[in-house]
């Protein structure tokens, strides 16, 4: 039925349709009517997001997991002489993170239900954003992706700018240029292949053998834009500002959504077109990684501002994707996306859950609150099931992600494992410890008296994201199943590169003999 | 010479002709009319007549042959063509945005649209030279109309200076340029351009021709205000009056980058090897002046003098190709370039408080609540300056780094991308007090030209699908040179 009809194009640019209708309406109401107007705004975008959500649930039901390659393949000429087309399709692994971003979008509008400050901007700021990071994932040509990919700072760096906190603008700007430099040198790299190729058909490269010294080069470009906006150690710390400043709605998208496009960009790009870089890279990646694991999450457990926390929480835990992609084993590569997903899901509901609180007393130290079980037990209880999650206790999603990845890691070298491991006794660490601060305990704050529990909207948008994040603990089958035919093709790919290179590198046979 | 040729010749000089009597009778008129105001008025709608005419015409000749004029002196082929086309639509919207602005500054004379029809004329003698002489003359046209544009608020220092700046640095390059102009003849033995690329391709290491060469370069980079030839243009830009800088900024620009382009791409095009370090190195320091330059101004207008720089320095990555794709992507990315400035400029026209113009960037502070509409706008407009993905400005980026990778100078692609960040670090300070910093105070309502001209440019700056047409129409246009 979906064959013929233009599903991820209706996807990827129905909210930006909706986001012209807010615009549109804006410009056609005297000031005089702002009440309405933010209300209608509110309304189209919840409206919208929901609609692309609806869609995108149907594309996933009528997905063929068994089939490794695009799906729902659109492609129309667009700019022949500079070799772009407009092509879109999906595949095991990016179909997920299509449903995740509709699914996280309504969310965002319904946390921010109660803002009243410029309204309209804000929500047609998100419904672009839906639109630039739904077609990031579904763009299958190289320079579609690029503008995607770089199109998606614009309206971040306005949520950032225009609705964040104190600090906003130098968290913007910080944001922006950092993931600016990176991207900008990919482009560069992008360039470079379509002179050597001759096409940005995203299909035809990944079947494109490049130079084994090229593929260095251009392996490096991508990383450098990848590893900012992952972000991995040492370029992290963009991140920690941004999530800082951001609007709750904003750190949801950034922690749930934008982190994940530097580990789709891997899985697209570096690990299948420059197979022998990303085998020859994989020690650094490892050792990065488990910097990354260990580094953040001491440097988490100092941090005085819970939101800072979980966001040194969220560069541990991209630690663990960049680990399982780089494992190239399918139990590390499955366990990647499935810890990017379910990152999305339980990083969205902490920053969710800050937000509760924020929203409250407008502080986000640690040290105001506690005995917060006193007042809000629903909101204890809900804030503790995602703490445990973030921790990785066995029956929530967070626990198969980090499984999976270390098993995977274990596999290629249990010194890469080891250390990984001790993340997660210092995410245990952080997490309890910053729970135990703000939930338990008598309360001392006499601000804290007033405090009310969740409310039916609160309810909502927690309610159902605790559902998944305990469902996808007991149940992993379902993304496993839908990313396993991508993955494997995937992984013989890279390796069948390997041994097809192996020949023209003399050594490297000859040492294996050897030993 | 018969009658018949001449007719020949004067047939492919259409929309010149019609443009230089036009600007006599323009002239005529106005001293003959009463009414100082009223004069300026009529003129103004008239003279911007005259041009949509002019571009009309040459978009109407564009489908015939083409061919050369006056024994190769003249040539009209499908790059002069669109180039022609563009400069006259610039000029109109030079002098659309300018009308409600020299009303309210009380500098309504009737004489700045026919200079601006005289710049204008200059230029499209510009892209279609084909010989040292038209290319000196047409160069002379366009620039001593501007001289007087550029003070032509003459009551005002800033104004006077500008000018006075503009016409020394301005007189300097022509001395340059004809310098170079007079040893390309001796080495060559002709002015001719069909001669010049005889003699370049017969000795090609000729040190003599070599010299010329530079010195053509760099009395044309002062047009372009390419570095290091650039000190003039933040000057200019802020000194002259608001709509003269956004004439500079558009329909000067693009004349003498197409200008530059077919000198190298035709006269020189056997010594590639050799000029391709100079535009190179020109690219470079203009990309470095321009966008450091830009970092700490606190006047938009220099703000936009220092990204035209940056800007040109991008249009020189594509040239330094040397390649039919580089004057392809040259082409594209001015005709983008042009696109955004102009709007940007009325943009700025719009920044009007009772108590008169103010060119503060602080003064779009809160933009965003007082002037949703213009807010909007202006972002579009300096992402895509900027070339940021997703407006078109980035497709102008893509194109020239694609050129010139392509004739394998990828570390200076790779300086232009490391480049390209820093510049955004300024657009994205406009972005910031439009959107981040609370309203100081309201703009009056903008006038309905420059409201219609920022939103338009707008609108062609986030559209797209507009891209793959204009390519078509540079490729084609293109098509005719270099090869």
């Amino acid at each position: 039925m979906l064959g013929q009809l233009p599903i991820l194009s209706a996807i990827t640019f129905l909210p930006a349709l909706g986001a012209v209708a807010i615009l549109l309406l804006r410009a056609l109401m005297r000031s005089e009517e702002r009440a309405v107007l933010d209300r209608n705004a509110k309304g189209i975008a919840l409206f919208v997001t929901l609609f692309v959500f609806a869609l995108s649930l149907l594309m996933l039901v009528e997905f063929d997991a068994g089939q490794a390659g695009f799906q729902f393949v659109e492609s129309l000429p667009w700019l022949p002489a500079l070799g772009i087309s407009y092509k879109m399709g999906v595949d095991g692994i990016s179909v997920l993170f299509v449903v995740l971003t509709a699914f996280l979008l309504p969310i965002c509008i319904l946390s921010s239900w109660k803002l009243d400050k410029r309204v309209a901007d804000y929500m047609a700021a998100f419904l672009l954003l839906e639109t630039l990071v739904i077609g990031v994932f579904c763009a299958l040509d190289m320079f579609l992706f690029y503008i995607f990919f770089e199109g998606s700072l614009i309206p971040m760096f306005l949520i950032i700018g225009v609705w964040g906190g104190q600090n906003r603008i130098y968290a913007a700007f910080k944001f922006f240029l950092y993931t600016f430099l990176g991207s900008v040198l990919m482009l560069a790299a992008m360039i470079v292949m379509f002179t050597q190729v001759g096409t940005t058909d995203i299909e035809v490269l990944l079947a494109h053998p490049f130079a084994r010294d090229l593929q260095t080069w251009l392996w490096l470009a991508f990383f450098a834009s990848f590893a900012v906006k992952m972000p991995m150690w040492p370029v992290h710390t963009w991140l920690p500002d941004a999530h800082v400043q951001a609007p709750t709605a904003g750190s949801v998208i950034l922690a749930g959504i934008l982190l994940k496009l530097g580990g789709y960009g891997f899985l697209r790009f570096s690990i299948p077109m420059f197979p022998n870089a990303s085998e020859f890279f994989a020690p650094m990646v490892f050792i990065l990684s488990i910097i990354a694991i260990v580094v953040t999450s001491l440097i988490a457990f100092r941090q005085t501002d819970i939101k800072k926390l979980i966001a040194y929480s969220s560069v541990a835990h991209m630690g663990f994707v960049t680990l399982g992609i780089f494992t190239m084993t399918e139990l590390g590569v499955q366990g990647a996306i499935f810890q990017m997903l379910s990152h999305g899901v339980i990083s969205a509901a902490l920053f969710l859950c800050i937000g509760v609180i924020y929203d409250r007393f407008h502080t986000r130290e640690i040290s105001f609150y506690g005995g917060l079980v006193h007042k809000m037990p629903v909101y204890a209880a809900v804030f503790g099931l995602f703490a445990m999650a973030n921790v990785g206790l066995p029956g929530t999603s967070g626990f198969i992600g980090e499984i999976m990845t270390m098993t995977g890691a274990f596999q290629v070298d249990p010194r890469v494992a080891a250390g990984a491991a001790l993340g997660v006794i210092f995410s245990a660490v952080y997490m309890l410890v910053a729970y135990k601060k703000v939930v338990f305990g008598v309360v001392t704050n006499p601000k804290l008296e007033a405090a009310t529990d969740l409310n039916a909207r609160e309810w909502i948008n927690l309610g159902v994201l605790a559902v998944l994040a305990v469902y996808f603990g007991f149940f992993s089958t379902p993304i496993t199943d839908t990313t396993r035919a991508s993955v494997d093709q995937l992984i013989q790919h890279y390796q069948s590169a390997q041994t097809v290179e192996a020949p023209a590198a003399d050594a490297a046979p000859a040492e294996t003999a050897a030993h | 010479m018969t009658v018949s040729t001449l007719l020949a010749d004067l047939q492919l000089l259409t929309p010149e002709l019609v443009l230089a009597v036009g600007a006599m009778a323009l002239l005529l008129i106005g001293v003959y009319t009463k009414g100082e105001e009223k004069a300026a008025q009529r003129i103004m709608t008239l003279a911007t007549a005259l041009l949509i005419l002019a571009a009309g015409l040459s978009v109407w000749m564009a489908q015939g042959p083409g061919g050369t004029a006056f024994h190769g002196a003249f040539v009209l082929d499908s790059f002069a063509m669109y180039a022609k086309t563009a400069v006259y639509l610039a000029g109109a919207v030079a002098l659309v945005l300018a009308g409600h602005y020299l009303r309210t500054e009380q500098l309504a004379r009737f004489e700045f649209p026919v200079l601006v029809t005289l710049a204008v004329l200059g230029m499209s003698f510009m892209v279609s030279a084909n010989d040292l002489i038209t290319l000196y003359l047409g160069l002379e046209l366009q620039s001593l109309a501007l001289y007087v544009l550029a003070a032509f608020n003459r009551d005002s220092l800033r104004a006077s200076e500008a000018g006075l700046k503009y016409f020394v640095l301005g007189a300097l390059s022509s001395g340059l340029l004809l310098y170079g102009s007079s040893l390309v003849y001796g080495f060559s033995g002709s002015t001719s351009f069909d001669a010049i690329a005889v003699a370049a391709a017969e000795g090609s290491q000729n040190l003599g021709l070599l010299f010329g060469l530079v010195f053509v370069v760099a009395g044309l980079a002062f047009k372009v205000s390419a570095a290091p030839f650039h000190m003039w243009t933040p000057d200019v830009y802020e000194g002259a009056p608001t709509p003269v800088a956004a004439f500079f900024a558009t329909a000067p620009k693009l004349a003498a980058m197409v200008l530059l382009a077919r000198v190298l791409m035709e006269p020189f095009g056997p010594m590639t090897e050799q000029w391709q370090q100079v535009t190179m190195v020109m690219a470079v320091l203009s990309m470095a002046f321009g966008s450091f330059g830009a970092l700490m101004q606190s006047n938009i207008k220099r703000l936009m003098g220092y990204s035209s720089i940056g800007n040109m320095g991008y249009v020189l990555v594509g040239l330094s190709a040397g390649t039919a794709l580089g004057l392809w992507s040259v082409l594209f990315y001015m005709t983008l370039y042009v696109i955004g400035v102009a709007g940007a400029f009325a943009v700025i026209l719009s920044m009007r408080r009772s108590e008169g113009m103010v060119e503060r960037i602080e003064d779009l502070s809160g933009l965003s609540q007082t002037r949703p509409a213009l807010a909007w706008s202006m972002t579009a407009l300096m992402f895509s300056i900027g070339g940021m993905p997703f407006m078109i400005g980035f497709f102008g980026k893509l194109f020239v780094f694609y050129a010139a990778v392509q004739a394998g100078l990828i570390w200076l692609v790779i300086l232009a991308v490391i480049f390209s960040t820093i510049s955004i670090a300024y657009y994205l300070r406009v972005i910031k007090v439009i959107w981040f910093d609370e309203p100081t105070g309201d703009f009056l309502p903008a006038p309905t030209g420059a409201a219609i001209i920022s939103r338009l440019a707008a609108l062609i700056a986030v559209s797209m699908p507009v891209v793959g047409i204009i390519i078509a129409l540079v490729v084609n246009a293109g098509a005719g040179i270099g090869g």
